[in-house]
């Protein structure tokens, strides 16, 4: 039986232009395993583009042609309608329309038929559609995120829905698990497992559970990140002494050097062109991050504010890299614009780790605590609209952000 | 039969994931098992025909650790941001570096642990310092290096849950077993 952890998404904040938008109700939704017309809206207010305009007692579906002009009245710039119906031979079909109340246009259709372990994906493929219309851009709501939750002496790897629903373990382990990073074709996670009493490196097809042990060199062997390309691992590896990056080629052989200094060099993470790495050194004295060729050589330092700044992720459309740095004590994220260098501090907690980027790099996820308690968050990339992604029990930590996929 | 078929099962495994890191790979010398839990054919076909399935992978408890050397301190701890292995902890690194000497088939593991301050994988770097420190200090007492391996937990296993001082002090160590 495939275990399930259940989430509860809370959303805060105010953003600086959210198109209103009323979600109805999908016609069939009460009677239906999902209600799709919840998951959209909570898709649309997570991703911060949206606010939720009241729907009060609409009853609607992809064939009612709305009161456009009442809506606009209420306040809406959009509507979406839709319905779910079961099929003779168990499946469901999901249709929505959506309309733009302001042009009292129609702005098109969909429809999905799909298994009812599906349902809740096709809830968010409605709302892939409609953020697409509606903002120009792919939606990330079909995309998974992977994280580990700590119960007691049982550590466990999660795949998810990008709200955190639906999630599914990928692994349990008696040991740690930590640094799960997904290849770039979604299929398979690399991380570190501490089994067999050291930290391994492997990578992990997620649909078959099919592992393959990819680093387990002399010493410790962590912080696995993968080339654009899905070629390479990039990883620290102490087999020559000390924590030092070295490049594995997934086709085998000798794993290349790339950093060669005396100190400690570690969490690698390509940038999206495949041209530069960067990295985490203390060879000024302290943890800064810095960027190299990816054939190694010389590194230039990129963090120059704070004594401490780590765990290094690129926004996909390679224009922000957001890291966690110490401010008085507490473990804070920020997000560089790396034209201009300008760094901006977007959380008001204490104990940030582990972000990584939506897919469209307009999201982050991020690992907290809030009242003592481990915790999931996705924010925008101002940090004006956050959402909780509460967990059902033990310690959540270590998210990673798939890519799109097919 | 389940213990033969899971060794049989083991030892494919273990040969696959041998042949997939390439003949060029050093693999350390005491080998990892690869302790994949055999999910049934029928279980990763349907697995795999859902393209957004997930199979279950269970790991099972490692080894238990073998004895060493009779009323010898295993754990040296460190100061804050320290990785220097302090003179009160000689005479137990020589009793050691002694039995390692006089056993020369016995293998050491070091794992270096941190406090809970700062990220996950800088803290297993921090640890893995305080680990070689002590494989260094045992070379000079003329340990030969193949018996000790280096290796870190960082944050993740602490020996003490409170955020006082005192605990901190707890989990800012070495230890030392054998396997």
């Amino acid at each position: 039986m495939p275990a399930f952890a259940q989430f509860r998404v809370e959303v805060s904040g105010v953003g600086m232009t959210q198109l209103p938008i009323a979600i109805a109700p999908f016609r069939g939704e009460a009677q239906s395993p999902q209600k799709i017309g919840s998951i959209v809206k909570a898709d649309l207010e997570r991703s911060g583009m949206f606010r939720g305009v009241d729907t009060a007692g609409l009853v609607a579906d992809e064939n009612t042609r709305p009161d456009l002009a009442n809506w606009r009245q209420k306040g809406a710039d959009a509507i979406v309608t839709g319905s779910v119906s079961a099929l003779p031979d168990g499946r469901f079909d999901v249709r929505l329309r959506l309309w733009d109340v302001v042009r009292e246009q129609d702005l098109g259709g969909q429809s999905y038929t799909v298994a009812k372990s599906d349902l809740r994906l096709s809830a968010h493929r409605v709302s892939d559609f409609v953020y697409e219309k509606l903002t120009g851009e792919k939606g990330i709501f079909s995309t998974r995120i992977a994280y580990v939750t700590k119960s007691g002496q049982r550590y466990t790897l999660w795949v998810a829905d990008s709200d955190g629903e639906s999630a599914q373990s990928a692994l349990a382990s008696p040991e740690p698990i930590i640094s799960p990073a997904w290849s770039p074709s979604g299929a398979q996670l690399a991380y570190v497992s501490f089994e067999s009493r050291k930290p391994v490196i492997y990578s992990h097809e997620v649909a078959t559970g099919k592992r393959r042990l990819l680093a387990n060199f002399r010493g410790s062997n962590s912080a696995p990140a993968w080339s654009p390309d899905g070629t390479q691992l990039v990883a620290t590896l102490s087999r020559e002494g000390g924590s030092q990056i070295f490049s594995i080629a997934l086709s085998g052989g000798e794993p290349k050097r790339l950093t060669q200094s005396s100190s400690i060099d570690t969490e690698p993470a390509y940038a999206p062109d495949g041209r530069s790495i960067y990295f985490v050194s203390d060879r000024g004295g302290s943890p800064q991050i810095y960027r190299m060729s990816p054939a190694g050589g010389n590194a230039e330092r990129v963090t120059f504010s704070g004594s401490y700044n780590i765990s290094p992720v690129i926004s996909p459309d390679g224009r922000w890299l957001a890291y966690v740095s110490r401010v008085g004590g507490g473990f804070k994220l920020h997000v560089m614009e790396l034209s201009s260098g300008t760094v901006t501090s977007i959380t008001d907690t204490i104990a940030d780790e582990s972000p990584s980027f939506a897919p469209n790099s307009r999201l982050i996820v991020y690992a907290t605590q809030q009242q003592g308690k481990e915790t999931l968050m996705t924010t925008t990339l101002d940090g004006k609209i956050k959402a909780r992604l509460s967990g059902a029990g033990g310690d959540i930590r270590e998210p990673d952000w798939g890519p799109f996929q097919r | 039969m389940k213990r033969f078929l899971f060794s049989i099962i083991s030892s494919l495994v273990l040969a696959a994931t041998l042949v997939a890191c390439g003949s060029n790979v050093k693999l350390q010398d005491v080998p990892v098992e690869d302790r994949s839990s055999s999910t049934s054919q029928a279980d990763a076909d349907a697995a795999a025909a859902a393209s957004r399935g997930v199979a279950p992978v269970q790991i099972g408890a490692s080894d238990a650790s073998v004895a060493g050397p009779a009323n010898t301190a295993k754990i040296i701890y460190f100061d804050f941001d320290s990785y220097v292995v302090k003179s009160e902890f000689q005479s137990d690194l020589d009793a050691h570096a002694k039995y390692l000497t006089a056993n020369k088939s016995r293998k050491m593991a070091i794992e270096g642990h941190t406090d809970d301050r700062g990220g996950r994988e800088y803290n297993l770097a921090l640890g893995q310092k305080r680990a070689e420190a002590v494989r260094r200090a045992l070379g000079l007492l003329g340990v030969t290096d193949s018996q000790v391996e280096a290796v870190s937990f960082g944050k993740e296993k602490p020996a003490a849950a409170g955020a006082d001082e005192a605990s901190k002090a707890k989990n800012r160590r070495a230890e030392i077993t054998y396997r």
